[in-house]
């Protein structure tokens, strides 16, 4: 028999298991190494030598790059590694802007931490930082460079996981800083907004852009009747903040807390959701019944959107005409409530709680702004915005008694709530779909086989004899392997839902900041469980969304669905495609990126 | 966009057939026996810059004004004819460095044996007169011993090139870089011939590892032993990397190699490739070797034209397809991780390792990476055999070793001596001694020499006598490293040599890891503190744990050696160092913030010389008064110092 491998970490013999690096199975035997640029769904990058240890016969390595091997001695914290690691920190602070009281990751910044938990008590050595200018273009984030260690998380995010590029180094040696392409601003390259930079940064460097000044001002401002819409996932988040475990659901508290804070109505996104379901689902068996532009894409995550628009413009007619959730919400309001409240329209502000950065683009979107100016959504403020009103307003939300939301907004299914993780939406449209195609109640709303973690999941199931063949991706890397199998003609998808951030909006960059997968996992069970809790699961059975559509809408996909419910794709392709701009090749095929009703409406493609 | 390989001259590689190389050989030695004369012009970069075109046009048409008929290329496929007419006919050719570029333009003639120096294109009517025509020497160009003042005829009597043992360099500076035949007529690619057809991958590899030799690029890791892990990897593709991305200041071995010699290279590789089992390989050149990368891209093309590169080599079935690849312009792109990065059109960043170029190398596929010194020197183990590399040397460092000699020394340029050849050979023998800053021999005026350029150390008088091999350096705190060797005599602060390395690693780290990226910096920072007089007994303990902490925790190579010149110069010079911070003065005299300008009143006669050059008026006195400075107004300039005939003035 053989014997298990192990080696001895600090003294403490610990068994070898498949760990792909030290760093991982000394982490394992519970002791915490310190490390910036390390991420286990990233590449080892080995540049911030803080992972530093002492293996026996070889000296200091960094432990991100060794390889675990039985017999070995590995010593995690001698004087002389210490005195390496306070180092490596105090030449980070040196070169740092050091305004940690006013930075949005105070409290949450890795060099923060570790400055404190390592014992840096002063800096030795000269102060070499000069300020950046701090780039504000884009409407989902703000990029500091005077807060960056260059540890390159954010761009490996970028390009590992969301297959982009949109930021990279720049400059050699102490002239290294991290920006988009010949120093331009974020808005004006290819950035999705999605903001797994900002999730994975350590540091302030990149942030979620605040929007709560705004929403305080409206709050403050009597004239205004200000609701709100939560995100799924936001209930599955914000806890985190307030010392609850990661997956702990605290939908009540948040309705309370907002409540609290003054927001006059407070409503669910998942009501939209609901909507969204069956509006797409609508879609989806309409174009499978036609055999028309399939696989249909789903459309409610707007980095993605903007990333087909972006980069596959020619496959932006396969995308559902569905508005997100956000925005059919936001539609939803300004049709039913200004009668409902009582208020003039330019005196209704429309806020949202988002897991999301990218839903701040979409919401300021032009095609969401009516010809007043009026936004369908006026403010969109992350999970961590929220937390920071709360925390501002002395709430104290652990002891919050939990409240309900209000009606008929904020009554939703448990489809709707699945919108939040990876494979949430298919469930959902399957749970209409299905019942709808096979005229038969279904016998479980469950649908296994969508959940999981895989990037890519396919879903087969048989329904009245039709095949529904579905793909579930998340991470834009992803999306992008199977944009360029549709683009080849070489998937026979009927639906792809795809969302940008890894596991889905309970993993977005408004979160409370952890690309842990535990952390992620635990998210996502806690929509599901939460889906369990409620009366409802099928969005064809949300009564206020029926009653919407006999008091206001009229049909599933009518006209009046379709003004307010559906929407249009542009190209936005930066770089012109050299394919197309060459002499004699054909020039790219004009695209249908309307639904059936746009026709009628003419609306421009 | 990066600067992509170029493809080479395929069609035509596969449609020549195998090659005969005693044929090509036969067919040179045929040609070139029509030839009673070579004159060889030195046509490496330091000649170049001097005027040696200059000097090569003049010769042409000052021997065709004397009815010399001057041959330029011998061609074998079209060999020149000596007709009846002809009195003389000469082979007029460039080569590569000759190594003593000090005394540039050079000009050899064979097989008389004599060496020109300092030639100018008004020379060679002389030349032609007296030595060509009359077979007279001209004194005036010969080389003058400085110890000695012997006049020397050539090579054989320089001391220079006497006690040095050419082997890299041998073909380099004496044959044509362009003319592949000649390579071919001194043995050129029977090595790698034997390698295709006679040897198996394993007994290419066993050769090379019994040979001992070890890489020349710095690290000094057994290159057979690379290989051999590089052969047993799965997997049909595999590549060859030649590093010629030379960066250190003042190092120009492999530059010197690929403008001399670039055949050898490329048949180092074939071997390579033939040892580890790959079809592919790339030449990665700094771009700013323009002429490097001239020779080495037509190298490769004339040998895809003769049939030695390319598909089914020497007729074995394997192939081999060349590639050569401009640097980036970045030192650590030396770095082979880097480099790996830079030819895959990535930022030349270095990665951490493991995996090694040898398991997941260049696009993911094992890789060999050698030095362009390992690989010119592989053809020589597999023409004269393992033994005959170890016959030179030490037992650990096998073989020779080329240096860039240069500094306070009286013969600086490339050298070549056999490992475990003593420093004060070096310095004495082959450099010829000494300088003083006025340029004058000093024989006690050895201070040190930094070994290995900015990742290496200092080395002192102490260490005169020690061998110069890998593991005798790593000793005592250098390295060979690329062979970079700077002398320097007693007027030098080895504060200030150790900031200049810093300052260059410091400009050239890539800035991804954080110990060198901001180490580096704060490294420069204490020692610009030390040299202004602002430094403390601290900041030497600072600057010393920084250093060790940048040393033992960077990610690559580079950071882990730029702290070696300020440890080493820590280390033997901690005096000097401490003079800076307590006593605020530098013992050299070079740092202008320490400086104490002083005034000897017993030697100044009052001329009011200096009073009047001093730019901030900080010189008072009478004349014909002893003058003074006034410290406080005094901006250390030294325009005093040097204004005064009396040497009236000190400290500055």
């Amino acid at each position: 028999m053989k014997t298990q491998d192990t080696l001895i970490v600090d003294g403490r013999e610990v068994a070898i298991e498949g760990e792909p690096n030290l760093l991982e199975l000394i982490r394992k035997a519970g002791i915490e190494i310190p490390t910036f640029c390390y991420h286990s769904e990233l590449s080892v990058y080995g540049a911030c030598r803080l992972c530093l240890v002492d293996i026996e016969g070889r000296g200091i390595q960094a432990s991100c790059s060794a390889r675990p091997e039985s017999g070995m001695v590995v010593r995690t914290r001698t004087q002389e590694i210490r005195e390496m690691r306070k180092i490596s920190v105090e030449l980070l602070l040196a070169n740092h802007d050091m305004d940690c009281p006013t930075c949005p990751k105070s409290r949450s910044c890795k060099l923060q931490d570790l400055a404190h938990k390592l014992g840096v008590d002063k800096v030795r050595f000269k102060r070499t930082h000069k300020p950046k200018p701090v780039d504000h273009s884009s409407p989902c984030l703000t990029r500091d460079p005077n807060k960056c260690v260059l540890c390159g998380d954010c761009v490996r995010a970028c390009y590992e996981i969301q297959g982009i590029g949109a930021i990279d180094f720049v400059g050699r040696g102490t002239s290294n800083q991290v920006m988009p392409a010949f120093g331009k601003d974020l808005n004006q390259v290819e950035c999705v907004g999605c903001g797994q930079c900002a999730a994975v940064c350590p540091t302030g460097a990149l942030s979620p852009k605040r929007e709560v000044n705004q929403v305080w001002r409206d709050l403050e401002n009597p004239a205004k009747t200000v609701v709100v819409q939560i995100a799924p996932a936001v209930r599955a988040g914000l806890g985190e903040f307030f010392g609850s475990e990661a997956g702990a659901t605290c939908t009540g508290k948040t309705v309370a807390a907002l409540k609290a804070l003054g927001f006059d109505q407070v409503y669910d996104t998942c009501f939209a959701a609901d909507l969204t379901v069956i509006e797409e689902a609508n879609e989806f068996i309409q174009r499978k019944t036609a055999g028309e532009r399939l696989p249909q894409f789903t459309s409610c995550c707007p980095a993605w959107v903007k990333f087909t628009e972006q980069f596959y413009p020619e496959l932006r007619h396969h995308l559902s005409t569905c508005r997100s959730p956000q925005q059919m919400f936001g539609s939803m309001a300004r049709e039913l409530l200004p009668n409902m409240l009582g208020v003039k329209n330019e005196d209704l502000v429309v806020v949202s709680i988002m897991p999301c950065t990218a839903k701040k683009f979409e919401a300021k979107l032009d095609k969401f702004i009516d010809a007043d100016g009026v936004a369908d959504v006026d403010h969109v403020v992350t999970t961590q915005g929220l937390a920071r009103m709360i925390e501002e307003a002395g709430i104290d939300f652990a002891n919050l008694p939990p409240e309900s939301f209000d009606m008929p907004m904020g009554f939703r299914t448990g489809a709707g709530i699945l919108f939040g993780a990876s494979g949430g939406v298919s469930e959902a449209v399957l749970r209409y779909a299905v019942e709808k195609i096979s005229d038969m109640p279904l016998p479980s709303v469950d649908f296994h086989q969508t959940r999981g973690e895989e990037g890519i999941r396919e879903v087969n199931l048989e329904v009245n004899g039709m095949m529904l063949k579905l793909c579930i991706v998340h991470g834009l890397a992803n999306a992008r392997t199977i944009a360029e199998q549709v683009k080849a003609g070489q998937c026979d998808y009927d639906l792809i839902e795809v969302m940008t951030c890894p596991g889905g909006c309970v993993a977005g960059a408004g979160q409370p900041v952890s690309i842990g997968r535990q952390t992620i996992r635990q998210r996502a069970q806690a929509l599901y469980n939460n889906d369990k809790t409620v009366q409802i699961h099928k969005s064809q059975d949300n009564f206020e969304v029926a009653r919407c559509y006999s008091d206001c809408l009229g049909d599933v996909g009518g006209d009046k669905a379709h003004k307010l419910l559906h929407t249009h794709y542009q190209n936005r392709r930066a770089v012109i495609n050299q394919a197309n701009s060459c002499k004699g090749a054909p020039a790219l095929a004009p695209t249908q990126a309307t639904c059936a009703a746009c026709e009628k409406c003419g609306a421009a493609v | 966009m990066c600067n992509c390989a170029t493809p080479g001259n395929r069609s035509n590689a596969t449609a020549v057939q195998t090659v005969d190389l005693n044929q090509v050989k036969d067919a040179y030695t045929q040609a070139a026996s029509v030839c009673s004369r070579r004159i060889v012009i030195c046509a490496g970069t330091g000649c170049m810059a001097n005027g040696a075109m200059k000097v090569f046009d003049a010769f042409h048409i000052a021997l065709q004004e004397q009815g010399v008929r001057v041959l330029t290329a011998i061609d074998p496929d079209e060999p020149a004819q000596a007709s009846e007419a002809d009195e003389m006919v000469l082979h007029l050719s460039k080569s590569g460095c000759q190594g003593f570029c000090q005394m540039g333009p050079l000009v050899s003639i064979e097989p008389d044996g004599i060496l020109y120096t300092l030639v100018r294109a008004d020379d060679v009517a002389d030349i032609v007169g007296e030595t060509i025509l009359k077979g007279a020497l001209v004194d005036r160009l010969l080389y003058r011993d400085p110890q000695t003042r012997q006049v020397c005829r050539g090579p054989e009597e320089i001391a220079f090139y006497k006690r040095q043992t050419r082997q890299v360099l041998k073909m380099c500076g004496a044959i044509d870089p362009e003319n592949i035949a000649e390579y071919i007529s001194l043995g050129g690619y029977s090595a790698a011939r034997r390698a295709y057809l006679m040897m198996s991958p394993e007994t290419v590899c066993e050769e090379i590892t019994e040979s001992g030799l070890r890489g020349r690029g710095g690290g000094g890791f057994p290159t057979g032993h690379k290989w051999e892990l590089t052969r047993v990897q799965p997997g049909p593709k595999k590549y060859v990397i030649c590093n010629g991305d030379e960066g250190d200041p003042g190092a120009f071995m492999d530059r010197s190699v690929m403008e001399g010699a670039p055949h050898s290279v490329i048949e180092g590789m074939m071997i390579a490739a033939r040892g580890i089992g790959a079809d592919e390989g790339y030449i990665y050149v700094r771009m700013e070797y323009p002429l490097a990368v001239a020779r080495v891209r037509r190298a490769v093309t004339d040998a895809e034209a003769a049939g030695i590169l390319g598909d089914d080599l020497f007729g074995s079935g394997l192939n081999f397809r060349l590639h050569v690849m401009e640097g980036a312009g970045a030192f650590v792109c030396g770095e082979e991780t880097a480099l790996i990065a830079s030819i895959e059109g990535k930022r030349g960043m270095p990665k951490p390792k493991p995996p090694f170029p040898a398991e997941r190398g260049l696009w993911d596929k094992p890789t060999v990476i050698n030095n362009v010194e390992t690989l010119a020197t592989v053809p020589i183990i597999l023409r004269e055999g393992a033994k005959a590399l170890r016959g030179i040397g030490m037992p650990n460092s096998p073989g020779t070793k080329t240096f860039a000699l240069t500094g306070h020394v009286a013969n600086t340029g490339l050298i070549e001596t056999p490992f475990g050849a003593t420093l004060r050979q070096i310095v004495y023998e082959i450099g010829g001694g000494v300088l003083n800053d006025a340029g004058a021999p000093d024989p006690r005026g050895f201070k040190a020499v930094q070994i290995g350029g900015p990742s290496g150390g200092c080395l002192t008088p102490d260490h005169l006598d020690l061998t110069l091999d890998y593991d005798a350096l790593r000793d005592v705190g250098a390295m060979v490293g690329s062979g970079g060797l700077v002398v320097m005599n007693q007027d030098t602060c080895m504060v200030s040599v150790a900031r200049f390395f810093m300052q260059f690693t410091q400009n050239e780290s890539c800035g991804k890891c954080v110990l060198c990226r901001e180490g580096t910096r704060q490294m420069l920072a204490l020692l610009d503190d030390i040299m202004e007089g602002t430094a403390t007994e601290e900041t030497l303990d600072l600057l010393k744990k920084l250093a060790i902490a940048v040393q033992k925790g960077s990610l690559c190579g580079l950071g882990k050696t730029a702290p070696s010149p300020v440890l080493s110069t820590l280390h033997y010079f901690r005096d000097e160092y401490e003079a800076h911070v307590r006593d605020k003065k530098c013992p050299a005299g070079q740092c202008k913030a320490l400086a104490d300008p002083e005034i000897l009143a017993d030697r100044c006669v009052g001329c009011t010389a200096c009073a009047r050059k001093c730019p901030v008026g900080a010189i008072q006195g009478y004349r014909k008064e002893a003058h003074v400075i006034d410290v406080a107004k005094c901006v250390k300039c030294g325009v005093c110092a040097e204004t005064c005939k009396f040497d009236a003035i000190i400290g500055v």
